[in-house]
């Protein structure tokens, strides 16, 4: 873009004029309002920017969002086909199930069952839960008015559990481990590429050698090879914190050379030179002059490195290598769908696939509209 | 030229015995030994095990020694005799195990490969030739589906689609009835059945990347000058298209062959699992929740030496094909 353009105003002001904003100009607005202006105009992005924020909400209200415990288990109802709920004019309600012992294969097989029919109202009373482990409550998001009716409307899996509640108590673990990975990633990612493009020379030759060391090694096999060396008999939290960190392994070495590039074009501009003159320590030179100037890039660079992590994640849970079952995750729930038989017969336990599919579509295009509007003058 | 290859050469002898160490790292890190699985997994079944025999098998797997003691005898064992170490739970030697397993997962590879730049090609350059079209729009949404969806779950959708509507599986690499069998016109018909399924999954997410890298290139280069040039003088649209711009937005497909190993052979390793092929993946997971750390060990060992040699091929495909990247 030429510079007269850049300094036009966006065209997004001249066609929806922002009523409650005082018509700021363009050119004394600041880097963060420029890049907002920017990001505003790509749709997708804003899109998928809402769809996140959304998961992370239902992360954080899961006990209210989960119509069931995730935990219960029943006998009655296990492989229970979803439901729909049917809303009439005095309220809603599902189908209740009926089921058929399939005397050749030896089971028995639920079906929606139309005589049967359970009320569901919002704010319904059920299990009792504590939000974020303090607030004793009971209410639910939506569920059946008789707690003991059966409500599965992403069905049940092999014991009996509700989908709908596991996928959302899975949304907790599968949406932080992305983001704890990467903030693993990013501190070393910054701290060495930083290092690296500040300082130059023979350190900055070793550590791209690591870097490029690291990225020839195919990441699944040395992944599983980490993943296998952790002790049977550690904690769910310890594996998860192991995972996050065995995933940042190599995580950092894309946001290292994003730091790293920055840093080497930042270095010879003008005002660093100046700060430097001025007798500004190293430090306040990189932390309040270079680091600000390229913090759009860095969050655009995490924000694209979040979908890798989950992506990762949940390959090495499907894998039974990654997190284990007392802990609920999108890999771990995905693990019950691993064998044709139990997907053919069940084909809901392939649900929380769509969970993964949305989180890293919203993340990729967030991140990509973020990546456009980062450089406000480019 | 030949001084470029030989230092390039040269410098991989350091990285893969860093990836020797970092390997036999990894094997040691696992806590517990082969043995010790062994024996709780007999008595887990209600059998048991001497003490004298325990210690007689450790003496004969040298597993009581120090690690650097270990780690010198594995690696001067494939050096000098092309020995990786016995598999405990198979109870054969590792290479017997290997060499068929690597032979399908680099013939894997390099199909999808294959398939990965012949897609993404005709792909980026359809959608930068026709950019806003309908047709652009649905490739530009596969092309971002292809990257958030994970090959295992396509693999998985596509053995239950396979399963309930049609009635066959797609696991394997062979039908029942050709995996004993020896090679012949019949067996490799029926592999190259087989393979393209595994080759599409593996490689949709790759080529998704690689056909925006392609369609993005290609548009910077529609505009340019000379293609107005060769335009105005008369040259037939896709002669002109063929000839210049597409040769100049190519070059990316030539360097990222380097990082798109590793992610192949990670992205083969997961589907391979779900549609049980017999690769490498598959026997990899078994062996390292056995902790059978010289086959575990092996796979780890070769997968990312040979990734190392492909990225040195691609380096050098690279500084061949364009003059414009200096030797240094």
């Amino acid at each position: 873009m030429s510079a007269r353009q850049a300094l036009a105003p966006p065209d997004v002001l001249v066609h929806e004029p922002v009523a409650a904003e005082p018509e700021p100009s363009v050119v004394v607005a600041s880097q963060w309002r420029l890049m907002w202006w920017r990001f505003r105009k790509h749709r997708l992005a804003l899109v998928g920017g809402v769809v996140i924020l959304a998961l992370y909400l239902v992360a954080i209200f899961a006990e209210f969002l989960a119509p069931n415990d995730p935990e219960a288990t029943s006998v009655a109802y296990t492989y229970a086909p979803p439901q729909v709920v049917h809303v009439y004019s005095g309220g809603a309600y599902v189908f209740g199930y009926k089921s058929v012992v399939d005397t050749e294969a030896l089971r028995r097989t639920f079906t929606v069952d139309e005589n049967t029919a359970f009320p569901v109202q919002w704010f319904a009373q059920g299990a009792r839960y504590k939000l974020w482990g303090l607030i004793p409550l009971n209410v639910h998001l939506i569920g059946p008015v008789d707690p003991s009716a059966p409500m599965y409307l992403l069905g049940s899996d092999r014991l009996g559990r509700d989908m709908l509640s596991r996928i959302i108590y899975g949304t907790r673990v599968s949406m932080s481990i992305g983001l704890v990975g990467v903030a693993m990633s990013l501190v070393l990612g910054v701290l060495l590429g930083g290092i690296s493009g500040y300082f130059g020379g023979s350190l900055d030759t070793v550590i791209q050698r690591v870097i490029e060391f690291l990225r020839s090694i195919p990441t699944i096999p040395l992944w599983l090879g980490l993943a296998a060396a952790l002790p049977a008999s550690w904690s769910p939290l310890q594996v998860y914190f192991a995972i996050t960190v065995i995933l940042s392994l190599i995580g950092w070495t894309g946001l290292a050379r994003v730091v790293r590039g920055r840093f080497l074009s930042l270095r010879e501009e003008d005002f660093v030179m100046a700060a430097r003159l001025d007798g500004s320590s190293q430090l306040r030179i990189i932390l309040r002059h270079m680091v600000p100037s390229f913090l759009s890039h860095i969050i655009a660079s995490i924000t694209l490195a979040i979908p890798a992590v989950i992506l990762s994640e949940t390959a090495l849970s499907f894998l039974g290598l990654g997190l284990r079952p007392p802990v609920i995750s999108w890999g771990v729930l995905l693990q019950e769908a691993q064998n044709v038989r139990s997907v053919a017969l069940a084909p809901w336990l392939l649900a929380p696939g769509g969970a993964v599919v949305l989180a890293v579509l919203g993340l990729n295009f967030l991140g990509d509209g973020l990546r456009d509007a980062a450089d406000p003058y480019g | 030229m030949a001084g470029f290859v030989a230092r390039r050469v040269l410098l991989m002898v350091p990285t893969v015995i860093a990836i020797s160490v970092m390997t036999f790292t990894i094997m040691q890190l696992a806590p517990g030994d082969f043995l010790t699985s062994l024996v709780s997994g007999m008595a887990s079944q209600g059998e048991s095990i001497s003490q004298a025999s325990i210690d007689a098998l450790r003496q004969r797997y040298g597993l009581g020694e120090a690690p650097h003691v270990q780690y010198l005898k594995w690696v001067s064992g494939i050096v000098l005799r092309g020995d990786f170490g016995q598999s405990f739970e198979w109870n054969r030697p590792v290479s017997s195990l290997i060499w068929d397993r690597m032979g399908f997962t680099i013939l894997l590879s390099l199909g999808t490969l294959t398939f990965t730049w012949v897609f993404a090609f005709a792909v980026g350059v359809y959608s930068a030739v026709r950019r806003y079209s309908i047709g652009d729009y649905v490739l530009s949404f596969l092309a971002f589906l292809g990257l958030a969806i994970p090959g295992f779950l396509i693999a998985l959708v596509l053995l239950y689609i396979s399963a309930r509507f049609f009635n066959q599986s797609v696991g394997g690499l062979f039908s029942p009835e050709y995996v004993e069998a020896p090679w012949g016109v019949g067996k490799i018909g029926d592999l190259l059945q087989h393979l393209w399924i595994p080759i599409v999954i593996i490689g949709l997410s790759q080529a998704a990347s690689l056909v925006r890298i392609m369609r993005a290139n290609l548009l910077d280069e529609l505009h340019k000058p000379y293609v107005v040039t060769a335009r105005a003088k008369g040259l037939a649209e896709h002669r002109l298209l063929l000839k210049y711009p597409v040769r100049m937005a190519v070059n990316p497909f030539v360097s990222t062959v380097g990082w798109s190993l590793p992610a192949l052979v990670s992205g083969e390793a997961v589907v391979a699992i779900v549609l049980s092929l017999p690769t490498t993946g598959p026997l990899l997971v078994r062996a390292l929740q056995s902790k059978d750390m010289y086959l575990a060990g092996s796979f780890i060992l070769l997968l990312s030496t040979l990734t190392v040699i492909g990225t040195l091929l691609s380096d050098i495909m690279l500084a061949w094909l364009d003059p414009r990247i200096r030797y240094q």
